[in-house]
């Protein structure tokens, strides 16, 4: 027999045994069906299944709670650098260690907490919002995580052994440079990027992937949840703006080991290189971490509004158009580097401009209050308190977008006071409102509404207290990354606020961990949709089974759960005896191909810790690029080599 | 002089920063008509739920409708917002052009190096024999122009007086410069604005604007050599400075001394500040000259640990030098 | 309460694979190309960007790369992809014995090209410690470098496994397209790094 008549008859052999594939369907439903979809879907159980999980919700889970880990320890340091800052001329700290706060504040808080937050909770909340089994390249998503867990262990595990950075969390070249900062730090620094960065792109391939080919059949781009919008603009955003900063990283790196001239201006490099590759990447950064937490308020909004969001294309083109004109900014924060004011003044109306699409999606959520029934539970106060303070933080975006004001305004505490209320207005109110939301869908449990309403308003009012005083600060005078500041400028008195109004903010974070805590042993027991949603992830149970939904559902409205009518449509045939999910199409979500999804595997743990020692060696030897490479390739291709060689009757990967 | 105006945006004390206040308040008042704008409505839709019976929602079964009135209201929205950001841009934009156009008549030269952690100021001058080298503070004649060229010899530094302009970065291997007409008289503080370093937070500077005549005065005494110590106590300190450490990096013009790593020290004793961050006082002298390390950590300036006898004489000279 | 479901549909008869845009893996290389070209077109915005500092370019009288070593791996990467195309059509036409004798071909290409980039580092005409010029002339040839190695080696890889029988199946010929895909991406990103690296210097 020639090879090809085997394999024909092989192909005939396998499409009989195909035949007799048990396939979910209107015999195979209800629990008998659930029962045989949790034996294929779970994962081994023991600490070498924990690890070795490709399931989205445990990696989503285990993603939110690293990153708040990482929010407390950076919120840590803010408050050891208030103490430091309560009174003019303190030698509380010293001024090698404040340096090392400031720039590890801000490292942990931009890269450590506010980036992964936001991915943990999409590859979390994103399959089961878009009615399917599993993302995309499960493998990839658990990689993803482990990578982020070993670039903040890297980072803080040299800070507590005293050689961790302090050349702020941005960096700035020639003094992270090898003249200018001896030994290790920022090499340290440089690397940590280096494991997020990849981190978070692996998660944006992961994510986009997942939103543009696994929704469930019937959910067309146009009917699609406004935050799962939000996380597809922000993913391509990832891919264009994270590549920058690995870049510059890596640039720093070789100056720093093996002598290259990229900013050393004796040799014609620059120093304003590193500021451009830095900001290409920073601006966009920020929109990053803002985009996700604009698709939480959309989330609650209509959700404790009773009706979606107002002009939902709207809401869409801004999303994509903000996620645009991001990457033309980012030389407002260069206004005072010397360059072309002509040229400024560009950067200042595309940095306006972008107030636009922002200012629209506001009127569209005041608009979808207006036009419902706002109910005020915690999550919908959330999202109040980010109305209120998040405006205030683009008012004065739009103050520094001008050239004359920002080069008095720029790196003083204003820009400080700024991107705070930005931030915790703008990503974490909407933050804590969405974690107090999912809570249900995560656990199985609702968290505390009377703990979850005091938290709220002494995290508003405290936050008011820490960081408006900020902006007077800034207007007397005092500039950023000072570990003191002499007494009789009048700065006593709004560094003594904040630094009160700070540890009114901690208090507050603790007891919303307090609550979450308490509430995932003693908190109510949730249904299904306790929030009575209208979105997918509250048409299965809370918490999910491994498998997300039964049956695979299908959607003709942007509100499936409010247009049901009692019933879920679903389609059928997929198999229960191994791992199968359905692929449907870009833009009309029609049902494509079926995808078998990956059995639980350690290899992305292994090739983690293989580009760990990669990375990390090579802070110290270039030739690690070469010997470290080999385990990294063996890792690689133990990934992808399948567990058995023979064919199956349907593809399964093990 | 007060306080308040010492390091202050608001010091209003020069030609560029005179704008600012204007663009300020014009910035303000817009934004703050926005907010108040976005909250009122906030209100309203809060306030609205109380009329239940015009609500689109899921329970009425018209959670696909909007009111109409919305529609105007996303329109009228956008308007008004892109119509204030275009009038706020132009603002931006005249009152930019406007202190361009201040800067272009200079009539005085001064070159200042940013340094870890201290400023380095020349003044320029056509003839050699009148340029002035000192070190943290800067005097000023009112109402003349003055072009300050910013270098650096290390990292980025900023160059920041609020009361007198905004601010420019010192970026090493660049030369960037930045114009200032000051109006009135009086003392004025700044402070490095871009990190670093260890002693970021400890590299200010002082300017001084006199009036003419005072400046001319001040000039000239500046150009005078470092008087000849007269006491014992000084010439033994004279002995000290010029042989031994201290003139590996510090000048004294009329002595050997003569390396410029450091700060000048020609007329040390009548600056207004000591090491870019204390008041200029006798103990504080004692204080830095006995122990920089201690007092600003991680300093270029080594501490060379003085025999006492040593260091009353050191001090006793550098008092001299006024 | 979770809804009673109501079956519209079954879809145990869709395929399990797709060639081009309907296989999520191609979407996820897309991913991978739209990344690495962005990680070059920012390195040669840095080229340019260093390049604007200097009256010449390379400076100070420093020589031009040798073309020969360039020249010569542009020549062997172009016609590789003649043996590319023909994997990519037998893939199509599930001609696994095809697959199986070009894939070594192709392979050893791979080899040549990785040799002939050795001897291009060797007549760059300049250290990456000697200024900024010479350190982004090495840097752009090093990703390069280091992008051309993981696709040979995914390709060595993947040859591997076509040479057992799941190379018979319909996602091993998907995965055996979508590599010469990507081996079309690798060359497509020589061209202009090679303009930087030989011809702008000498412009």
């Amino acid at each position: 027999m020639t090879e090809l008549e085997r394999v024909r008859a092989e192909d005939q052999r396998l499409a009989k045994e195909r035949q007799r594939i048990a396939r979910d369907g209107p015999k195979l439903t209800g629990a008998k069906l659930e029962a045989r979809l949790e034996r294929t879907w779970r994962r081994p159980p023991g600490i070498l299944g924990w690890l070795a999980t490709v399931d989205h919700k445990e990696i989503g889970r285990r993603y939110i709670i690293t990153a708040l880990l990482f929010l407390a320890l950076g919120g840590m340091l803010s408050l050891a650098m208030r103490l430091q800052l309560a009174q003019p001329d303190s030698n509380l700290i010293s001024p090698q260690r404040y340096n090392e706060l400031f720039t590890m504040h801000g490292s942990t808080m931009m890269f450590l907490f506010a980036v992964p937050v936001m991915e943990g909770v999409a590859v979390f909340i994103i399959p089961l919002m878009l009615g399917t089994r599993s993302t995309a390249f499960p493998r990839l998503n658990a990689f993803s995580y482990y990578m982020y867990l070993f670039g903040g262990l890297l980072l803080w595990v040299a800070f507590l052994l005293n050689i961790g950075p302090d050349i702020g969390w941005f960096a700035y070249t020639p003094l992270s440079g090898p003249q200018f900062s001896p030994g290790k730090r920022a090499d340290i620094w440089a690397q940590m990027i280096t494991f997020t960065e990849v981190s978070a792109l692996a998660a944006a391939v992961v994510l986009i992937c997942t939103i543009l080919k696994a929704r469930a059949p019937g959910m067309t781009l146009a009917r699609m949840p406004l935050f799962a919008w939000a996380m597809l603009v922000v993913a391509v955003m990832i891919v264009f703006s994270m590549p920058s900063i690995a870049l510059c990283s890596g640039m720093l790196i070789s100056d720093r080991l093996v002598g290259t001239q990229f900013y050393n201006h004796y040799e014609h490099g620059d120093a304003l290189l590193w500021q451009h590759l830095f900001w290409f990447f920073g601006h966009p950064e920020v929109y990053i971490i803002f985009l996700p937490a604009t698709g939480f308020v959309s989330v609650i909004t209509e959700t404790f509004c009773r009706r979606p969001i107002f002009a939902y294309p709207v809401v869409v083109l801004a999303l994509i158009s903000t996620g645009i004109l991001a990457f033309g900014l980012w030389v407002h924060h260069m206004f005072a580097t010397g360059l072309p004011r002509v040229g400024y003044s560009f950067y200042t109306s595309a940095s306006m401009t972008v107030a636009i699409p922002t200012g629209l999606q506001i009127f569209c959520w005041l608009a979808t209050m207006w036009d419902g029934r706002p109910r005020f539970q915690v999550p919908m106060l959330y999202v109040v308190g980010f109305i209120v303070t998040f405006v205030i933080g683009g008012l004065s975006g739009v103050i520094i977008a001008s050239v004359p004001l920002d080069l008095q305004l720029h790196d003083t505490y204003f820009i400080v006071a700024h991107f705070h209320y930005v931030l915790i207005g703008g990503a974490v109110f909407p933050l804590l409102g969405i974690l107090t939301y999912w809570f249900p869908k995560i656990t199985g449990r609702m968290m505390s509404e009377t703990l979850g309403k005091i938290g709220f308003w002494m995290l508003f009012l405290g936050f008011q207290l820490a960081f408006f005083p900020m902006h007077f600060a800034g207007l007397l005078g005092m500039p950023r990354r000072v570990y003191t500041y002499p007494a009789g400028l009048g700065l006593e008195l709004p560094n003594l606020l904040s630094t009160i109004g700070a540890f009114v903010v901690a208090t507050a974070v603790g007891l919303f961990v307090v609550n979450g805590l308490y509430s995932l042993y003693r908190g109510a027991i949730a249904p299904p949709n306790p929030w009575e949603a209208s979105t997918l992830e509250w048409a299965t149970t809370s918490p999910p089974p491994p498998y997300n939904f039964a049956h695979v559902p299908v959607v003709d409205s942007k509100t499936p759960l409010w247009d049901a009518e009692g019933e879920l449509p679903v389609v059928t045939g997929l198999r229960v005896d191994e791992k199968e999910t359905l692929l449907t199409t870009v833009v009309a979500a029609s049902p494509d191909l079926r995808e078998p999804v990956p059995a639980a595997s350690l290899w992305p743990l292994i090739l983690s810790i293989a580009v760990a020692v990669f990375f990390i060696s090579s802070i110290f030897s270039p030739w690690a690029v070469l010997f470290g490479s080999i385990p990294c390739a063996i890792a690689a291709a133990a990934w992808f080599w399948p567990k058995e060689l023979n064919r199956n009757p349907e593809p399964v990967i093990t | 002089m007060s306080i308040q105006h010492y390091q202050s945006i608001f010091g209003n004390a020069a030609t560029e920063v005179r704008q600012f206040n204007t663009l300020f308040v014009i910035f303000l008042v817009v934004c703050a008509v926005m907010y108040v704008a976005v909250i009122a409505f906030l209100i309203a839709g809060i306030a609205r739920r109380r009329r239940a019976a015009e609500a689109n929602t899921v329970e009425e079964g018209r959670h696909h409708e909007s009111d109409p009135a919305m529609r105007t209201g996303l329109i009228a929205w956008g308007a008004v917002v892109g119509t204030g950001l275009v009038a706020l841009a132009i603002a931006s934009f005249v009152a930019d052009r406007s202190m361009a156009n201040a800067a272009a008549h200079e009539k005085l030269s001064i070159t200042v190096t940013g340094n870890q952690w201290w400023w380095d100021v020349q003044y320029n001058a056509a003839d050699n024999s009148k340029m002035v080298r000192t070190a943290n503070e800067l005097h000023l004649p009112v109402g003349v122009p003055v072009r300050i060229m910013l270098k650096s010899n290390d990292v980025i530094h900023s160059f920041w007086v609020p009361s007198l302009a905004g601010k420019q970065d010192l970026i090493p291997g660049r030369d960037t410069d930045i114009t200032i007409t000051p109006q009135k008289v009086g003392i004025y503080r700044g402070q490095c604005a871009e990190y670093c370093g260890a002693e970021h937070a400890k590299m200010a500077l002082v300017v001084d604007v006199d009036s003419y005549p005072d400046f001319i005065k001040w000039w000239q005494h500046q150009l005078q050599t470092a008087p000849k110590p007269t006491t014992p106590l000084a010439l033994a300190g004279y002995n000290y400075v010029t042989s031994r450490n201290c003139s590996a990096c510090h000048a004294i013009a009329g002595t050997p001394a003569s390396a410029t790593v450091g700060p000048d020290l020609t007329h040390l004793a009548s600056r207004r500040t000591l090491a870019a961050s204390m008041p200029m006082s006798e103990g504080n002298l004692y204080g830095w000259v006995a122990d920089p390390q201690s007092i600003k950590p991680g300093t270029k300036m080594p501490t060379i640990g003085l025999e006492p006898n040593e260091l009353h004489a050191v001090v006793a000279y550098l008092e001299t030098l006024k | 309460m979770i809804l009673e479901p109501r079956f519209t549909g079954d879809v145990a008869d869709l395929p399990t694979h797709k060639f081009g845009p309907g296989s999520l893996t191609w979407w996820g290389i897309i991913g991978f190309m739209v990344i690495e070209g962005t990680f070059f077109a920012l390195a040669f915005a840095a080229y340019f960007f260093l390049m604007g500092h200097e009256q010449g370019w390379p400076p100070e009288a420093r020589q031009a790369p040798n073309l020969l070593w360039g020249t010569l791996f542009l020549i062997v990467i172009l016609l590789s992809e003649i043996p590319n195309t023909m994997i990519k059509k037998a893939a199509h036409e599930r001609d696994v014995p095809a697959i199986r004798a070009l894939m070594p071909v192709i392979i050893g290409i791979g080899g040549v090209l990785l040799i002939i980039r050795g001897f291009e580092f060797n007549n760059l005409n300049c250290r990456w410690t000697d200024d900024a010029y010479s350190s982004i002339v090495w840097a752009i040839l090093f990703l390069h470098t280091t992008h051309i190695l993981t696709d040979w080696g995914d390709t060595v890889v993947l040859w591997f496994l076509m040479m057992t029988d799941v190379g018979w199946e319909g996602r091993r010929l998907v995965d055996t397209d979508e590599n010469c895909m990507y081996w079309r991406y690798v060359w497509l990103l020589w061209i202009p790094v090679y303009l930087l690296v030989y011809w702008v210097p000498r412009l």
